[in-house]
């Protein structure tokens, strides 16, 4: 019943010039897409760490269980200085993570333009 | 559509990961046809799958034989959800969730679904012991002012 999660990794620039890697997901983010989530992230080699953007454009549904997930990620990558960004959720589950706080420590923006600028 | 006060709908799902979206479609079908705003249909479907995927795992055990229940209520100005379960419902208040603890590894990232469920509907109770016996976690939405006010017209 669950959609599997998908996970592409792309490599992109900031407008610092400084190298960007956007994680697109794909289909749900629930408690089963522990591998598609945090898998990907750990199996990034070091160096493509320090800025990551976060691609929810194709993400309909997120539970509980996948904003937990999503915390790990963070908590993980603030132990190592590394940058998290996200963009493309919906309006609804922008306000779901800034409820949860998670804005406290990532910036969410409305699309992939924006969010690379950022950079 | 006229929809008839006190009309109900009832889903029954198995105790599985995944069939929360069922109870989902009905509920925002439902209050869709009741008026309420897009929005306020994404806060229901949020809550609702919370609701269910609590009833699964700490009500039922994730015990696919037994099912979670989800009656959905028609009132003038609210719709009422019922999500049934075979447990006892939660032992104690559930703490809001610390963004600052989690994210310092000092409480399990996990534990934030009844803190949504409270946060996007008007009012959630846990009733034991109603009388047929069930236990139930009750959640109700509001149609808006503006909304009735449409409505009326």
């Amino acid at each position: 019943m669950q959609t599997e999660t998908k996970a592409n990794v792309d490599k992109s620039v900031g407008a610092s010039g400084q190298p960007v890697t956007i994680l697109r997901f794909i289909g749900d983010i629930s408690s089963t897409s522990r591998d598609a989530v945090l898998g990907t992230y750990q199996n990034l080699p070091e160096a493509d760490r320090a800025r990551i953007l976060l691609d929810f454009s194709k993400v309909e549904y997120i539970n509980s269980s996948g904003i937990a997930l999503i915390i790990q990620m963070l908590l993980a990558a603030s132990k190592s200085d590394q940058i998290i960004r996200a963009f493309g959720l919906t309006p609804h589950f922008q306000k779901v993570f800034t409820m949860v706080g998670i804005t406290k420590y990532t910036s969410l923006f409305p699309d992939e333009g924006t969010a690379k600028a950022s950079f | 559509m006229v929809l008839a006060t006190n009309a109900t709908v009832e889903v029954r799902l198995p105790s599985r990961l995944g069939f929360e979206k069922v109870a989902m479609g009905t509920a925002a079908s439902v209050a869709r046809l009741m008026g309420f705003s897009e929005d306020r249909v994404e806060d229901l479907k949020t809550a609702i799958a919370e609701a269910c995927i609590n009833a699964m795992e700490h009500g039922n055990k994730f015990n696919e034989a037994l099912p979670v229940a989800i009656v959905l209520t028609i009132h003038d100005t609210s719709l009422e959800v019922r999500v049934v379960d075979k447990g006892t419902g939660p032992d104690h208040p559930v703490p809001p969730p610390d963004i600052d603890r989690k994210m310092h590894g000092e409480e399990p990232a996990r534990g934030l679904g009844m803190f949504l469920i409270q946060s996007l509907v008007d009012e959630v109770e846990w009733v034991r012991g109603s009388p047929n016996g069930d236990n139930y976690m009750r959640l109700v939405i509001r149609l808006d002012k503006e909304r009735l006010d449409k409505a009326s017209q």
